[in-house]
């Protein structure tokens, strides 16, 4: 008798916990799954009724993003951005990450403490002086004046992760090869970088999306319409036509989607990406 | 001795610690030196020179009511992500780990916000709170009630800072579900003989041992924390109405890229760094990590 009425007990106490859960879920889903529901309305029908499926659907809004707002070319002008800020930190930190763990050399430490200090850096504190350099250099408004200052500020943290997984890998293989009369470029190009690949899938997840995700740097180097990476070109889209509620719905579906695409089927890796970077740190 | 040869350091390391040092080292020392300085444009004209002012703009710190505002907004939104964002994430965790099933739904469905960008979010929120049909008003109308204006002064900086909360939750809760996983069963085995209830053995097993991993999750927040822009500029930019959803960071970029005031922006950049450095110093000496593990 006593043990049945406690278990009910736990069970009532179980069903609050998951009805929690579960309404914590439906916060984190129900933003995205309104503004995409709702991007498939016109305007006049977000206003009045945005909780119902489209009573009247249509593709106007995608068409309008695609056509009149050019969203594409924006696409395109992100992808060029945080593909070349990923493939440079993945080479660049790699490359430091085998020098400090497999060289013994003077000043190793300062350059250690240099890393990682570096991370401490906000962005907001080194912005105004790489304005000012990419302004001396004409490269405003080009996607370098973007990229060069992302990678710099991506390469501490790709080299602590690199360097944490490069000292657990044991130095045999390398012994072998170096014996077999391979050269330094050689081990690095075909043992350490194949050996590298977790850590190195870690760190693109990371640099893709903190790139991609980024508004601060865009807004600051890039002013014209024709070269904005996606985020800024979606400020521009709130602040022109802010009350367009159906555009708007429909552009914030267009960044969205790809990410939930890809956030489907690559969720643990990016998981571990995200929480690991912020981890080594 | 393997990597006895020195020289191919050179092509390794150099062209990253270049990187950092253009891109990241000189930048910080030469933001430093432009607070001190009365800068008009960002590029000097040639035979012109900018005028050296000492502290005067960290003066004008404290006669400046804006900035008054963005750093007790930043200073509120530290406490706010402890409590709200990061004992929220505790508590989730807490309750997932005692259901044991659908961890890996809650996980992923968590973690989601993470991934978008802060601006998309920024906009969604925008039109939640819109005036004329938002849907937080179009709810009040459903429920024949007045709509509301959402960022009106009185409650502006709420309304922004519960989207910046809700947004990294998930982050802190996968961290902490990872910690409490950690932990092994035969500890809390073993409590449960000696008849500890499941409530109990939250604060005398998992608070103690996840001591290490909230300090870490703490320092993150806070740090995070004094980073706000991307959101907040999404939802109202220039810190509307009437600067006093301005954080520093929002803060900083009105004043030097739209008012241009580079050396003030500059000085607000590094107020920013003081900030964070102190941050982090206070929480590692309030919860020492180490203490426990």
């Amino acid at each position: 008798m006593n043990g049945h009425k406690r278990k009910k007990k736990l069970s009532i106490g179980y069903m609050i916990i998951y009805l929690i859960l579960i309404l914590w879920a439906i916060t984190t889903i129900f933003p995205f799954a309104w503004v995409i529901n709702n991007s498939f309305k016109p305007s006049r029908e977000v206003v009045n009724s945005s909780f119902s499926l489209p009573a009247e659907f249509t593709l106007d809004n995608y068409e309008n993003a695609f056509k009149k707002q050019n969203i594409l070319k924006s696409y395109y002008n992100s992808l060029v951005i945080s593909c070349s800020v990923t493939v440079a930190v993945l080479i660049l930190s790699s490359m430091m990450a085998f020098a400090m763990t497999r060289y013994n050399f003077f000043g190793k430490g300062l350059i250690n403490s240099l890393i990682v200090s570096s991370m401490m850096f906000p962005i907001f504190s080194t912005i105004i002086p790489v304005f000012k350099i990419m302004t001396k250099l004409g490269l405003l408004n080009n996607p370098l004046s973007v990229i060069l200052p992302q990678v710099a500020g991506n390469l501490s943290f790709a080299t602590i992760v690199m360097m944490g997984f490069l000292r657990e890998i044991p130095l045999e293989m390398e012994e072998a090869a170096y014996i077999e009369g391979a050269g330094v470029r050689a081990v690095f190009i075909r043992i350490i970088t194949p050996l590298l690949r977790p850590a190195l899938a870690t760190v693109a997840i990371f640099c893709f999306l903190w790139s991609y995700n980024d508004l601060f740097t865009q807004l600051i180097m890039i002013r014209k319409r024709v070269k904005y990476p996606i985020s800024a070109l979606l400020i521009e889209i709130s602040s022109k036509y802010g009350t367009d509620y159906g555009l708007m719905a429909a552009a914030v579906t267009l960044i969205i989607l790809p990410v939930l695409i890809v956030y489907i089927f690559l969720q643990k890796n990016i998981i571990k990406g995200l929480t690991a970077g912020a981890l080594k740190g | 001795m393997l990597y006895k040869k020195k020289w191919p350091l050179v092509i390794f390391l150099l062209p990253g610690l270049v990187m950092m040092l253009v891109f990241l080292f000189i930048p910080f020392i030469n933001n430093i030196r432009f607070s001190l300085y009365d800068m008009t444009s960002v590029v000097l004209m040639p035979g012109q020179e900018f005028k050296y002012i000492g502290l005067e703009n960290y003066k004008n710190l404290f006669k400046d009511p804006k900035i008054r505002i963005a750093v007790l907004n930043s200073l509120k939104m530290m406490g706010l992500t402890v409590v709200f964002q990061i004992g929220t994430a505790l508590l989730l965790a807490i309750m997932v780990d005692a259901v044991k099933r659908g961890q890996h739904f809650f996980r992923i469905v968590y973690f989601f916000p993470i991934v978008i960008s802060a601006t998309a979010i920024g906009l969604i929120f925008k039109l939640f709170y819109n005036y004329t049909g938002g849907m937080l008003n179009q709810l009040r109308t459903l429920m024949g009630m007045e709509p509301v204006n959402w960022l009106a002064p009185n409650i502006a900086f709420i309304m922004i800072s519960i989207p910046i909360l809700w947004n990294y939750v998930g982050f802190y809760f996968v961290i902490l579900l990872t910690g409490i996983n950690g932990i092994s069963d035969e500890m809390y085995e073993a409590a449960a003989i000696d008849g500890c209830s499941k409530f109990k053995q939250v604060f005398y097993i998992t608070l103690p041992l996840l001591r290490g991993v909230i300090c870490t999750c703490i320092t993150l927040g806070v740090t995070g924390a004094i980073k706000v822009f991307d959101l907040a500029w999404a939802i109202v930019p220039k810190g509307a109405p009437q600067g006093l959803t301005h954080f520093l960071g929002t803060y900083m970029y009105e004043q030097t890229f739209t008012i241009s005031n580079y050396d003030y922006g500059s000085t607000i950049a590094f107020l920013i760094v003081i900030f964070g450095v102190t941050a982090s110093w206070i929480v590692s000496k309030i919860i020492r990590p180490d203490d426990n593990l």
